[in-house]
């Protein structure tokens, strides 16, 4: 175990992050923007988890962390959804580009 | 090399190259396939942390909760076999840059800082420690964090529905 | 007439501010109420507050002149009301009230009067205009603003009602609106006289500054007689000429200004376009007085402290009246005719004031001008007026679309041939005695300005005649058209002032209005009255030679080139044109312009465009675009990361 350090794991989940933070940015449909949110859930969690493991090992914190996290998570996805299938009754599309009446 | 180094770097691949394609795949419906396999990734990569636990969690919540209301959901809006609109390609250019550079300047700094440990004991998180703790009430308890989360789920749920409900 | 009631009108204050607000409140009801309302009653209101104004103001007078006016040996000026409006400074106050002295007294009644009969005469008149309720509307106004300015006891307040004069004008002549020519002519008056106005004002300053006073009675008093006043505004001088001189002629260019005096007189002509009636109360009866009894109102400052502006008012007046007969001669407009022949007869008040001494016999040439502005408000409005029936008549302003109408409009005929007679100085019509008095005192202080007036007397005759001829002879009469004289309204004011023309002259006038408010006994002097009769009979002949029926005698005489200029009023109209549009507008109007538009304006211009510019581009970051947003999000997160990692790193 010491061979993988705890700078392997953090930069797999950087690289998470940003893909998922790049999906956010690029997609245009709701639903695949949800995806890309829940990737970067993921790579917070993740590093959570290997901070806790790496270098609290005395606390269980970073396990809790995620555990709310992983739970909060799922109200918005769920929350999020109902909100994409309420435009889609209304707009009839979920694209993110047609729904730009925020601004006024 | 260590074994244990493969299968992190197997873990690592599994992880980016099924986000990669799931933010960049054409049909919604592969993205979610793609996403699984990002998800399970992580969850391995719980397992290799050894925490079993929020591995199951989850494997659990994610893979089986959250990924199947994704599903659900594109059954309900999209059609089948219809390929997602392409991006503006301006966007996607200074999306992608602005993506690298920060990642490149995250990575610099990961790899310049110096973590170290100051802990001496070990608390292993088994499900007994971390039920034991989360559910007291003593000191290092998160009894209270936990319930308002319980809360938040409740409100959650009702929220969806009154959002989700047809209006007539 | 019971003593009782006429005191109570003049001390009462009511009784006196009613004579001026009667107009107003007419002019209020019939401008404020609705279109619809009142249409038919329009003229109904308006003439029956006028006549309200009219009796007041006829009481008013009597009640002056003979009882509370009236002193042992002359008259005195009474202050009847003065309310303090605003205070510049400790001495000079800005106050509005009424004043009543001989000459106040008289243009109140001859204002009411003219006035009241051109309301009667428009009733006629105007009858099938559809705005004859904003017609009336502005005659009241016009009747309120003169009023105000002749009892007016503070040269501020005489300036105020004097602009509203001005614009109760431009509204009556612009009043046929559709007309290009008549908002031309409107907006000639306007910005003539009010250019005039312009040194008025400055007048007004100065004088107000060397008196400490604005008030009329105590400039008259601190500038005549030895003051320190008088000193100080004589003592300083500016190219020449002392300050007192310069506020003294600046004031009589307003007078000027609004009396049609060369060279400011282009604008009495083109200001014909108004409705006729109009013509007859503003610029034949009322309004162009106003220059005249301007002066006459500054008269003792203006002879006793100042002779230099006198002169200066003498020679413009007896210019002016000796320019606008030889236009008057060529004219062939009707209304044009007229309004020389006023230009030419206040040239005579003008000048008649020019030459006049303060006080005793020498003080004639004021009370001459005093009459003829009395008498010549009578006449002239039975000229314009019976213009008016004939132009309504024919439909036209034109001399050659008229001629041999004696037949149809028997009473014109007879009331213009009257008025006529009357301008032409023929005993014993009211103008004769007038002029005599004028003639009179040129001959004893100025013999030049005595022959150019005899001559101007001459020339009076014959254009006078000449038109005369011309509308109702020349031709020979035509019986087609029948209707002719049937409005009643129209016929009765032109009998009224027949028989005032006729009759004002026996009026003593040196017994009622004299340069100094002493009784002046002129003694009439038939012999030298002579040499004008003999003059102006000279003219009326003339003119029937030529104009009484029709010929080719004036073809023969081959005058064209030698009256072209005067057939074109001396090319003054052009030479304005020349100077405004060649020298002023592109000389310093069109940089001025320029500057204005590109460099102020476009200042002004670019700033607004570049905030505009700006804000386009920054509204496209608001474009609702979700994602548009989150990577600005990311981007500024990523700057912030760096500035923090420069600064604590």
């Amino acid at each position: 175990m010491k061979v993988i350090g705890i700078e392997h794991i953090v930069f797999v989940s950087t690289v998470l992050f940003f893909i998922g933070i790049y999906g956010f940015l690029t997609r245009r449909n709701m639903i695949t923007m949800l995806m890309s949110i829940e990737l970067i859930l993921n790579s917070v969690c993740l590093n959570f988890v290997s901070f806790n493991k790496f270098l609290y090992h005395d606390k269980l914190e970073g396990v809790f962390f995620t555990l709310f996290i992983i739970t909060i998570a799922a109200a918005e996805a769920a929350v999020a959804i109902a909100i994409i299938i309420n435009l889609y009754r209304s707009y009839k599309t979920i694209d993110i580009e047609e729904a730009d009446e925020l601004k006024f | 090399m260590d074994i244990s180094v493969i299968i992190f770097y197997i873990i690592s691949v599994v992880i980016t190259g099924g986000a990669l394609l799931a933010v960049t795949s054409k049909q919604i419906f592969r993205a979610a396939v793609y996403l699984i396999f990002s998800l399970l990734g992580v969850a391995s990569m719980y397992f290799y942390l050894e925490n079993n636990f929020i591995a199951a969690v989850q494997i659990v919540v994610y893979v089986g909760g959250i990924v199947v209301l994704i599903i659900f959901s594109i059954f309900l809006t999209q059609n089948s076999g219809h390929r997602l609109k392409k991006p503006d390609g301006k966007r996607v250019f200074f999306s992608a840059l602005s993506v690298l550079s920060a990642l490149l300047l995250t990575l610099n700094v990961i790899g310049n800082y110096n973590f170290k440990s100051n802990s001496n004991n070990t608390i292993e998180p088994e499900i007994k420690n971390i039920g034991m703790q989360m559910l007291s009430t003593t000191q290092y308890g998160y009894l209270l964090p936990f319930e308002v989360v319980s809360f938040l789920l409740l409100a959650a749920m009702i929220g969806c529905i009154v959002i989700a409900l047809k209006r007539n | 007439m019971n003593q009782g009631i006429i005191l109570n009108i003049i001390n009462s204050t009511f009784g006196l501010s009613a004579i001026i607000f009667f107009p107003f409140l007419s002019f209020l009801i019939l401008g404020l109420s609705g279109i619809k309302s009142f249409k038919k009653y329009a003229s109904f209101i308006g003439i029956i507050s006028i006549l309200a104004t009219f009796i007041l103001s006829s009481i008013v007078a009597l009640e002056y002149f003979f009882i509370s006016g009236k002193t042992a040996d002359g008259f005195v000026k009474i202050t009847a009301l003065n309310f303090e409006w605003l205070k510049f400074s400790e001495s000079i106050s800005l106050n509005v009230g009424i004043l009543l002295d001989p000459i106040s007294v008289m243009m109140i009644l001859i204002v009411s009067f003219i006035s009241l009969m051109v309301h009667i005469f428009s009733a006629g008149y105007m009858k099938d205009d559809k705005r004859i309720k904003i017609y009336y509307s502005f005659l009241s106004l016009f009747t309120f603003s003169m009023l105000g300015l002749v009892v007016s006891t503070n040269i501020f307040q005489m300036y105020i009602f004097w602009e509203l004069v001005g614009v109760s004008s431009f509204l009556l002549i612009g009043y046929y609106y559709q007309k290009p020519e008549a908002v031309a002519a409107a907006k000639k008056a306007f910005i003539v006289t009010r250019f005039a106005d312009l040194g008025f004002l400055i007048g007004i300053l100065i004088i107000s500054y060397y008196s400490q006073s604005l008030d009329f009675v105590t400039i008259i008093e601190r500038l005549t007689g030895e003051s320190q006043y008088l000193n100080s505004s004589v003592a300083v001088s500016f190219l020449g000429v002392s300050a007192l001189t310069w506020a003294l002629v600046l004031i009589f260019i307003g007078g000027a200004g609004k009396s049609a005096m060369f060279p400011l007189h282009i604008w009495l002509p083109d200001a014909m376009e108004g409705p006729t009636p109009v013509s007859a109360l503003i610029h034949a009866a009322t309004m162009v007085v106003a220059g005249v009894f301007l002066v006459a109102r500054l008269f003792p400052v203006y002879s006793l402290s100042c002779p230099a502006a006198l002169d200066v008012v003498a020679f413009t007046g007896v210019f002016t009246a000796l320019f606008a007969a030889l236009i008057a001669c060529t004219q062939t407009d009707i209304k044009r005719v007229l309004a020389y022949s006023t230009i030419s007869q206040i040239g005579f008040m003008i000048f008649s004031l020019g030459i006049s001494g303060y006080g005793g016999e020498s003080g004639l040439g004021y009370m001459a001008s005093m009459f003829h502005l009395f008498t010549h408000a009578m006449f002239k409005a039975l000229l314009f007026l019976g213009a008016g029936v004939v132009i309504h008549y024919i439909h036209s302003n034109e001399v050659k679309d008229m001629g041999g109408l004696r037949k149809q409009l028997p009473i014109t005929n007879l009331c213009f041939l009257f008025a006529c007679l009357a301008i032409s100085g023929i005993p014993p019509f009211s103008g004769f005695f007038s002029k005599e008095e004028i003639l009179l005192a040129a001959w004893n202080s100025n013999k030049t300005v005595f022959f150019i007036a005899l001559f101007t007397a001459f020339l009076t005759a014959f254009y006078m005649f000449r038109l005369y001829f011309l509308i109702f002879w020349h031709n020979k009469p035509s019986n087609s058209k029948s209707k002719a004289e049937s409005h009643f309204s129209m016929i009765i004011p032109l009998l009224v002032l027949a028989v005032l023309t006729i009759i004002t002259g026996f009026v003593p006038f040196g017994n009622l209005i004299t340069s100094d408010g002493k009784i002046l006994h002129s003694h009439f002097h038939f012999s030298f009255s002579i040499i004008p009769i003999i003059v102006a009979i000279a003219g009326i002949m003339l003119s029937a030679i030529l104009f009484k029926t029709k010929s080719n005698k004036t073809e023969n005489l081959n005058l064209e080139n030698l009256l072209k200029p005067v057939k074109n009023k001396f090319y003054i109209d052009e030479i304005y044109i020349f100077i405004t549009r060649k020298l002023v507008f592109s000389l310093v109007a069109k940089p001025a312009a320029w500057f204005d538009k590109n460099i102020i304006d476009g200042t002004v211009n670019y700033s607004g465009e570049l905030t505009g510019k700006v804000s386009e581009k920054i509204k496209t970051l608001h474009s609702g675009k979700t994602q548009g947003y989150a990577l600005w999000f990311v981007l500024g997160l990523i700057i912030l990361v760096l500035v923090f990692a420069y600064i604590f790193y």
